[in-house]
């Protein structure tokens, strides 16, 4: 009898555990099956181009001499070269101002909208959303529109008051022509993100502040913006590795800018005009590279200062 | 007062003036470019030079003859440019979020050998810059023949890291264990589990990479500048980024191509916004549930 009972608990656990050996295989199994799509794109579309790109800037085109291995020298050539350095100095200088202007924006519109409930707050919340809809590149050809002098309404406007209309395809104001742009543009995508963070908030939570005597103020700083955290982290972080590859507006309102958005302007540009204006793949991937490198840093960097690496994924 | 609210009753309704007319004058800058593109497509090359009037209508307001004059340019190029950013943000939109679907169940659901590491991988392929990719991929696609093809836009839209992080975030909550466990035993297979048991939990978050992946596509510029160099080929991004490079080039000689670009950016932004619009219900939803936990 007991022997008998042992004979059948160890078949019962050998059976169970080949019963598992099999779960767990048709588990690596599936699970591969469901990733793997995704997983040749990945490798095919990512991963083989950033290897090539690798490759690629690792060699020297020359007109007499034909391809030559030079290593690290394409990317010596780009970390000397002004053109390049002025390209990575304005798209820094360029983050440091738009990004904390439209995530101030956005973070203001979307505690508003959080706070006050009306017909014209919803309105306004799709119609401050809007110009997320536009292509960037058409966003940029309105404003060219409108920064024009021919046919924008600046000149209108500030004659009113008696004053000569600024040119924003000049030098001096190029600069925060473009932030207009890209707080335009994506203010409003920013600002539901953080409203929809907003509103998964417990109410409960203001009521409690409220008994304990806190003001509008005090429950928007201290409770409603400490509890959205990881969501401005991660439209941080975002606008960051988007606003370090600025290439599109600027590049549709070069032709309006003439002479002042030079090609080397942004360091995307500059690889563009590396590879498809002179056929320059090797330097082309080089900068691209080094760019990707910046970007990296970059949004390490900030991480490791805001020391959320851990919350953010 | 706010106790007799009740449970019901999540804000209390509250109007605060200031806070509106701020709201109000925000609104007016955001849609300020609409406006005047609204106004100025309706005018011909001499109202728009006119110098006057840039906020609002002309005397003649033509759009009819300038819809007529946009779609007959150059053989009806403007057609085919909204066609193929149709066909390029459908193709691309609908494969990136079938491959983002599936992989994302699978990181969420399996518990596979190697999930760790690629799914680490695939954390650290977020912050690579997309352009970063173009140049290379262009070099590729060469050496394939398949640069100036459609293929050449279609594919590298395929490729949708953050629909995968999305996807798994919102599968991993969104659809319990349990559930899945219980078809399992009832007999259901694990494709038939996935779906006719998940993807329905999935759907909120589908429909929000499927939009963000298709206005990606839409949007796109860089990519498509650099594949292709026939014109016939070129979505509409692309296509009128080439006629406002003709119209600055020669300004004199071109004003009537203005109106043609004017006209055009507000006919090309018009199918992104009835699709916002009438989907927002959807999207939403899987923007706050999915996206930011």
């Amino acid at each position: 009898m007991t022997l008998h009972t042992e004979e059948s608990a160890a078949s019962t656990q050998q059976k169970t555990k080949k019963a598992r050996g099999k779960v767990r295989l048709r588990e690596h199994v599936m699970g591969w099956l469901f990733v793997g799509p995704f997983g040749i794109v990945f490798l095919a579309l990512l991963i083989a181009p950033l290897a090539y790109a690798l490759y690629l800037s690792l060699w020297q085109k020359k007109l007499i001499g034909g391809t030559s291995f030079v290593f690290l020298g394409n990317y010596v050539k780009a970390f000397t070269d002004p053109t390049f350095l002025s390209g990575v100095w304005f798209v820094v200088r360029f983050s440091v101002v738009a990004i904390p202007l439209q995530i101030v924006t956005a973070l203001a519109i979307a505690l508003i909208l959080d706070a006050v409930t009306s017909l014209f707050t919803r309105f306004s919340r799709l119609m401050i959303f809007l110009p997320y809809a536009i292509p960037t590149v058409i966003g940029a050809v309105m404003w060219g529109f409108l920064y024009s002098k021919s046919f924008g309404p600046l000149s209108d406007i500030f004659g009113l008051f008696g004053a000569t209309a600024p040119d924003f395809f000049s030098s001096n104001l190029i600069f925060y022509g473009l932030i207009n742009v890209v707080t335009w543009q994506w203010a409003g995508y920013y600002m539901i993100i953080l409203y929809a963070a907003l509103q998964g908030i417990d109410p409960a939570l203001y009521e409690a502040a409220r008994i304990d005597g806190a003001g509008r103020w005090q429950i928007a700083i201290r409770i409603k913006i400490p509890l959205i955290a990881p969501a401005l982290l991660l439209i941080l972080v975002f606008s960051l590795i988007g606003t370090l590859q600025f290439f599109n507006e600027p590049q549709i309102l070069r032709y309006l800018a003439a002479g002042t958005i030079s090609p080397g302007f942004t360091p995307n540009m500059y690889a563009y005009q590396q590879a498809f204006g002179l056929a320059n793949f090797n330097y082309g991937s080089a900068i691209s590279f080094a760019l990707g490198g910046v970007v990296f840093v970059c949004v390490y960097a900030f991480l490791f200062f805001t020391r959320k690496r851990r919350s953010f994924f | 007062m706010t106790g007799s609210s009740g449970v019901g009753a999540r804000r209390r309704p509250q109007r605060h003036l200031p806070l509106q007319i701020f709201l109000g004058f925000l609104v007016v800058y955001f849609l300020v470019p609409f406006w005047w593109v609204i106004v100025n497509s309706s005018k011909d090359a001499s109202g728009l030079f006119s110098g006057s009037n840039t906020l609002w209508f002309a005397d003649r307001v033509d759009y009819w003859g300038n819809l007529q004059r946009l779609f007959t340019y150059d053989g009806g190029i403007y057609g085919r440019w909204i066609l193929n950013s149709t066909l390029y943000a459908f193709a691309g939109g609908i494969g990136a979020t079938i491959l983002a679907v599936l992989a994302g169940y699978g990181f969420a659901k399996y518990r596979f050998a190697g999930r760790r590491f690629s799914f680490s991988v695939l954390l650290g392929a977020l912050m690579v810059p997309a352009t970063a990719l173009v140049i290379p991929t262009f070099m590729m696609f060469s050496g394939l023949g398949l640069t100036n093809t459609i293929w050449a836009v279609i594919l590298p839209s395929l490729l949708n890291p953050f629909g995968v992080y999305l996807m798994h975030v919102y599968a991993r909550d969104a659809v319990p264990d349990e559930i899945l466990d219980a078809a399992r035993v009832d007999g259901a297979g694990e494709l038939r589990t996935f779906l006719q048991v998940a993807f329905p939990l999935m759907r909120p978050a589908v429909v929000t990479v499927l939009l963000l992946s298709a206005v990606a596509s839409w949007n796109n510029y860089f990519l498509p500048l650099a594949m292709l160099s026939d014109n016939r080929l070129f979505p509409v991004t692309v296509g009128l980024g080439l006629w406002q490079g003709i119209a600055s080039a020669n300004n004199a000689g071109s004003t009537s191509l203005w109106s043609l670009i004017i006209l055009g950016a507000l006919v090309s932004v018009i199918p992104l916004i009835i699709a916002f619009f009438t989907l927002q219900r959807h999207w939403r939803g899987g923007l706050s549930v999915g996206g930011l936990r």
